[in-house]
């Protein structure tokens, strides 16, 4: 469903992503791993259209979307949820909810009725639902926790129904029972809603549970791809990344 | 208080129009009147700049664009004397509109302080164009000499109640229309790009497309209060478009607060009666505005209305109701980091 051939990208003469083939099959779990600075998060800009490839296409469905606006990959049908939680600090949860189903629908530029009698109650609730969100509609969204301000984030990117779902470190600066409680909520996300997901972390106790397939970023380029018994043994991986086999779990 | 329909919007304007028009036969003072008028106007004016500054987060310094251009293009036309008042107002709101249409293509390109200046920056041609070309606007004179005021549907504005009347009336349907715009599902796309416009983006909000039409309602209704002071004055003045005057918008925005829907009309009031009140004592009237706007800003740290909401949802949520604090005000901190 997603194909990156040949990507490629530069700041001024640091290599940020340097010549990426993936490919990723339909309906996928996969991990993408790597150093701080292996250029996972600039992978996903480039995915998702926050800054142009300078080389390299970047096939959606066999369609080029490399150097289309955010807003349009967005309604290609990529939805993404951010490192550093990207919410609405003055809404509330359902009303941000609202917002972003209304925008899915192309219903936020009409002048006309009432947002908060735009009908959408149900669609909202069964999203907070899905997320775990429910006690918290009427609460600010500035006003959450951490971890339910990451999960906000990410039912926000679920409110436009994407068919590839990136998620940059869902767990991050999360304690280790609240990381278990949401990567279980990211997978059953993923189960119910028959999409694509992709997501970065270093947590590799969740990597190697949940992902399907892992990829490994060095330096920009793919270092390793594949199964997480093929990575956990690969020696490259381990000297890059993982460490010796003994503390293979250190993140 | 907070979501109410259209229906019930208009309701309670109808009452606060008779109310206004029960206050005139009450108070007979002429002062009184006037004060009640250009609270009207220049708190449309600027709740009209609070659609770009306190919803959707655009400073705007060259606001009044629309206020000069609604207003000498109504001058102007009313001067010709074939033209009725409604119609000359019609095409002096679309002018406006069409105007900030070309402006604001521009002006939103850029960000924050550079956008708030570029739009100084187009105020200040318009100046200089009003300024210039004296044989149509009359240079620094103005539009002198006055124009007739033919009567419409049995409203006369040579009358003073009529007059006083049909600005209350248009302001509280301005004020409808601008609340129907900030509920309306548009209303909190703008919230969301103020909010946050980097993540509007990736939830397939184009946010400059919003910009563009907020910037474009605004002066548009600017360019409303700019046709009432037309009539006020009856003829229009080069200093409705020096920079100045977009200031006066920014104070009133200040003092009455920006996070509460109404805060800019009172902010409004403030500054009008203190015009009244400092100029009839002193002539010390900038210095005293000073003041007031130092201690609005140093102690208070926002206007009037966000204080009094504030309160007023502080005591809801101690008696155990819900909806939470104020919009924005407390949660600086969060709005930085996202």
């Amino acid at each position: 469903m997603l194909k990156l051939e040949n990507v490629h990208k530069a700041f001024g003469g640091v290599i940020a992503v340097d010549h990426v083939t993936l490919d990723f099959a339909p309906g996928s779990l996969s991990a993408i791993i790597g150093p701080n600075g292996a250029g996972k998060t600039t992978l996903f800009n480039l995915i998702s259209g926050r800054i142009k490839p300078d080389g390299g296409r970047v096939v959606l469905d066999g369609e080029d979307i490399a150097g289309v606006h955010a807003t349009e990959i967005v309604r290609r049908g990529i939805g993404r949820a951010f490192q550093v939680a990207s919410i609405f600090p003055t809404l509330t949860v359902s009303e941000a909810l609202t917002g972003a189903v209304l925008s899915h629908r192309r219903r936020t530029l009409t002048l006309a009725g009432r947002f908060h009698r735009s009908g959408l109650d149900e669609r909202v609730s069964e999203i907070m639902t899905l997320t775990g969100l429910e006690a918290q509609a009427d609460t600010l969204s500035a006003n959450l926790s951490h971890g339910d301000q990451k999960l906000l984030d990410i039912a926000l990117a679920i409110a436009l129904e994407p068919k590839l779902l990136l998620l940059d470190e869902p767990t991050a600066g999360m304690g280790p029972d609240e990381r278990w409680l949401m990567i279980e909520r990211v997978q059953a996300l993923w189960r119910t809603g028959g999409m694509t997901l992709i997501f970065i972390e270093h947590d590799m106790d969740i990597v190697f549970k949940i992902a399907q397939t892992i990829r490994v970023l060095k330096y920009g380029a793919v270092l390793a791809e594949g199964p997480p018994a093929a990575i956990r043994e690969n020696p490259e991986v381990i000297e890059a990344y993982l460490g010796a086999p003994a503390e293979e779990t250190a993140s | 208080m907070k979501h109410e329909t259209f229906l019930k919007d208009v309701a309670i304007g109808i009452g606060v129009v008779l109310l206004l028009a029960l206050l005139f036969q009450v108070i007979t003072d002429p002062g009184i009147h006037d004060l009640i008028i250009k609270t009207c106007i220049f708190g449309l004016f600027a709740l009209s700049l609070n659609l770009l500054v306190g919803y959707l987060g655009l400073v705007a310094f060259g606001h009044a664009t629309g206020f000069a251009t609604g207003a000498y293009v109504f001058g102007l036309l009313m001067q010709t004397g074939t033209w009725t008042i409604p119609a000359a107002m019609g095409v002096a709101v679309v002018a406006a509109a069409a105007l900030a249409a070309v402006i604001g293509a521009f002006c939103i390109r850029a960000r924050e302080i550079y956008f708030a200046f570029l739009t100084l920056a187009f105020q200040m041609i318009l100046y200089s164009a009003i300024i210039s070309f004296v044989s149509l606007t009359g240079g620094d004179q103005g539009l002198m000499g006055g124009y007739p005021k033919p009567p419409f549907l049995g409203i006369d504005l040579s009358r003073p109640f009529d007059y006083y009347l049909f600005v209350c009336g248009v302001t509280v349907i301005c004020v409808i229309l601008l609340r129907q715009v900030i509920q309306s599902p548009f209303g909190y796309a703008l919230r969301m790009i103020r909010d946050n416009h980097e993540r509007s983006y990736f939830l397939g909000i184009q946010v400059k497309l919003y910009q563009w039409i907020a910037f474009v309602i605004a002066s548009a209704l600017a360019a409303v209060s700019g046709v009432m002071m037309s009539l006020f004055v009856t003829g229009a003045f080069p200093n409705f478009a020096y920079w100045s005057m977009s200031a006066e918008p920014l104070f009133m925005i200040l003092l009455g607060g920006m996070q509460t829907f109404l805060g800019p009309l009172l902010g409004a009031f403030i500054l009008q009666l203190l015009n009244d009140l400092v100029t009839e004592h002193t002539r010390y009237y900038g210095l005293v505005l000073g003041l007031v706007i130092l201690f609005f800003i140093l102690g208070l740290r926002r206007g009037l209305l966000d204080v009094v909401w504030d309160k007023v949802s502080d005591r809801r949520r101690k008696a155990g109701t819900v909806r939470p604090a104020s919009p924005v005000t407390g949660d600086a901190e969060a709005r930085e980091r996202s």
